[in-house]
């Protein structure tokens, strides 16, 4: 064991400089290479747009229930196991609040994902039904038509990867930042 | 066909892709052979050896092999501690976070320094930016310790009788400059070209567009979610780990993030079939981890996507499957590849909470951690499969009627006796302790109310899962667990330990042993380890050994769950 102490600390400390030390500085390096839009980095709007934000008023379309309340320096989900009968009467009461601010609904309308905290709690997007269920309300507070919001919720619906991989989303603050321009 | 199923073809098609010629590079690197990274890396070697006086042709036989590795374990242990314990005044804390309590501090410690990685605290608001970095290097050197250690088992294996077997030290620090090193580079640098935070500035705030204030948090993200990703470590930066949007922002970066949980656990496979120069023995050990991956990953993806029962009868429509604690960026598909990925390699990161998927995803994770050898972590993996070849190699002899034979070492009692022993350790440390804390709470429901975030059945499997993620030094948990307690701290931590050193201790000494045995050439006597039958035959002792001894405990959890959720 003695023979082996020194160079045990000696090569701890030397792998401590290298891969703490240089290797994240050559990591710092080349991240600042990258392009302005694809880095993290806040977007013309002010904001970052992939931290999700807060929307629960009825002029904006709103985004998926979040444990932390969109801490983004506490992210979190909510943990709850599928047969959690306070977690069930949370999403019921969730279903009944949605179905009072969109009243033309009917409840097999409403997709899971509106329903549902996200894993994050940041979750910056929803599925396309999430954003379809909730154009006549937001047509009647803004007092525009239902075919422009689609024709926005189009434009902002992002397809799966090469058209071939993964899910269609929509970016719900790129969603509502289309929306306020409108005028 | 659906773009979800899609997404998952690619991932593993790639992956499988992508090892193979990894295998090989991984197999020349410790075969000493020249690879075309000789120019930078040989000249950096040479710098690592001369600054800590190491000479790295001594050759070490298998108890100097161990000695080495637990020594150097015990200084990172140490430098941990203090570093964790005094975080709040040193350099690189710009969000002024404070240290770790004692407790704290030894869970981390353990379960960084041992590959786990299980966090009982949360990046965001626990750890400075030297806390980060600092485990940022046990994620390097844990990761770069497996493979070391693996790599003297397969210089055991080879056809010879040998007692030296290399020099730890130089199989370490190959494994770390040669194998993580560029990898990461490669993956921090994708992860950064989309969106992933790199710097080394403090919170920052804004309000939103409905004017309420938000605090983002960053930090060196990139360069940590890498080598958290390779090297089977899995502990992410932020708390929710790669289900943060900052951590993993897009499918691109998820697919990226998913091919590095398996790369070099696939790769190592196949570098066993170039370094013993058995390409049949790498196919059928690939064969057996690959069918046992598809009977676990195929039945959570379809749970998943069906969405959670007691949702449906709500009256909802679940066309993107569950979605509690998932991200609609991933969707159900990828977040349970992950889940299955993530728990039969020891990585233990999540990009969705397991703790909210439905009840049998949910025994299938836990199911991956307890074989804990279909690919298995980094290194790691491959010595949890070779006990129980060494199990499989015995049991068949005695069926047939030979003398069990294992590429030319014939096993005998004193082999198999450590192979039971480690064979059991697992199922002994999950089990015992599972039962000691469900025994604490069901005699106090009360004092330990905070325990538990989710009743019932559910609750049980909260406690299974710690434990089981702690012994199979995975590091993702029901998260429900509130295991921030001395009590979990320190029963984790211990958990932790042995299940990591032992099931290193024990194959080594097995291989150690079968090494310096007279070497007996293949005949037609000989019990081929090389066929179908004999993966078989390994897979069913998996299933006897590994997975019978866990059912009760499935039953009491997710099973019973599953069974009360159908009306």
């Amino acid at each position: 064991m003695r023979n082996n102490l020194i160079p045990a600390i000696r090569l701890t400390i030397v792998c401590s400089v290298f891969f703490c030390g240089i290797y994240t500085l050559a990591v710092f390096g080349i991240s600042k290479l990258a392009p302005e839009n694809s880095s993290f980095t806040k977007s013309k709007s002010g904001f970052y747009e992939t931290v999700g934000q807060s929307f629960t008023s009825d002029k904006y379309f709103n985004s998926r229930p979040s444990a932390v309340g969109y801490n983004a320096a506490g992210s979190g989900g909510s943990n709850k196991g599928p047969s959690n009968p306070d977690y069930l009467a949370e999403v019921q009461a969730r279903i009944d609040t949605f179905l009072v601010h969109n009243p033309d609904l009917k409840k097999n309308e409403i997709p899971s994902d509106l329903v549902t905290a996200s894993g994050s709690g940041i979750d910056p997007n929803i599925s396309v039904q999430a954003a379809k269920v909730q154009v006549k309300r937001i047509a009647k507070v803004r007092n525009i038509s239902e075919t422009t919001i689609n024709q926005i919720i189009e434009q902002q619906t992002e397809k799966p990867l090469l058209g071939l991989f993964g899910t269609e989303k929509i970016n719900v603050l790129k969603l509502n930042l289309a929306l306020d321009n409108l005028k | 066909m659906n773009t979800e199923i899609l997404g998952v073809i690619l991932m593993y098609a790639t992956v499988v892709t992508l090892a193979i010629p990894l295998g090989r590079y991984i197999g020349k690197i410790f075969n000493y052979e020249n690879t075309w990274l000789d120019k930078i890396f040989n000249p950096l070697d040479k710098l690592f050896f001369k600054l800590s006086g190491i000479d790295p042709t001594k050759e070490m036989n298998w108890k100097q092999h161990l000695v080495a590795l637990l020594t150097i374990n015990v200084v990172w242990f140490v430098l941990s501690m203090l570093v964790l314990t005094n975080m709040s005044w040193l350099p690189l804390n710009p969000d002024g976070n404070p240290s770790m309590s004692a407790d704290l501090a030894f869970n981390t410690s353990v379960s960084f320094v041992t590959n786990t990685n299980l966090q009982h605290y949360s990046g965001e608001s626990g750890l400075s930016y030297l806390g980060q970095l600092i485990l940022m290097l046990w994620q390097f050197i844990s990761a770069g310790t497996g493979i070391a250690i693996c790599a003297v088992v397969f210089m055991a294996m080879k056809e010879r009788t040998s007692e030296t077997l290399g020099n730890f030290y130089s199989f370490f620090v190959r494994a770390c400059t040669r194998i993580l090193l560029p990898l990461a580079l490669v993956v921090a640098s994708l992860l950064a070209f989309n969106g992933t935070p790199m710097t080394f500035e403090g919170k920052d705030s804004l309000t939103t567009l409905e004017g309420q204030e938000q605090q983002v948090t960053r930090g060196p993200v990139a360069a940590f979610v890498a080598i958290k990703q390779l090297g089977t470590n899995g502990g992410g930066f932020y708390g929710p780990n790669s289900a943060n949007p900052m951590e993993n922002p897009n499918y691109f970066t998820n697919i990226v993030e998913t091919i590095s949980i398996f790369l070099i656990p696939i790769a190592m496979v196949f570098a066993i079939g170039y370094v013993l120069k058995r390409r049949k023995l790498a196919l059928t050990i690939f064969g057996v981890m690959t069918i046992g991956f598809l009977l676990l990953l195929i039945p959570s993806i379809y749970f998943e996507m069906n969405g959670n029962t007691a949702i449906t009868q709500m009256g909802i429509q679940q066309n993107m499957g569950s979605m509690e604690g998932k991200e609609v960026r991933f969707g159900s598909a990828a977040s349970a590849y992950w889940a299955i990925n993530t728990t039969c390699t020891s990585n233990g990161s999540v990009n969705a909470m397991h703790d909210s998927m439905t009840p049998l995803t949910g025994m299938f994770t836990l199911l991956g951690m307890m074989i804990n050898c279909f690919y298995g972590g980094v290194g790691v993996g491959f010595l949890n499969f070779y006990i129980f070849i060494i199990l499989a190699v015995f049991i068949s002899g005695l069926m047939v009627g030979r003398t069990p034979e294992f590429l030319g070492k014939k096993i005998e009692a004193k082999e198999m006796k450590i192979a039971m022993v480690i064979a059991l350790l697992h199922p002994f440390l999950i089990l015992v302790s599972t039962a000691i804390s469900s025994f604490l709470y069901a005699g106090n429901p009360t004092e330990y109310a905070g325990w538990l975030a989710n009743p019932g059945y559910h609750g049980f499997s909260e406690m299974l899962y710690e434990f089981t993620s702690s012994s199979a030094n995975n590091g993702s948990g029901f998260e429900g667990l509130g295991d921030n307690t001395p009590f979990w701290n320190i029963a984790c931590g211990l958990v932790m330990l042995l299940a990591r050193y032992l099931p290193i201790i024990g194959p080594v000494a097995i291989a150690g042993i079968l090494a310096s045995k007279k070497y007996i050439p293949e005949s037609n006597g000989t019990l081929k380890t090389d066929t179908s039958t004999f993966g078989l035959m390994v897979f069913a002792v998996i299933a006897i050994v590994a997975a019978l001894a866990f059912f009760p405990a499935l039953t009491l959890g997710p099973i019973a769950e599953y069974f009360s959720m159908i009306k």
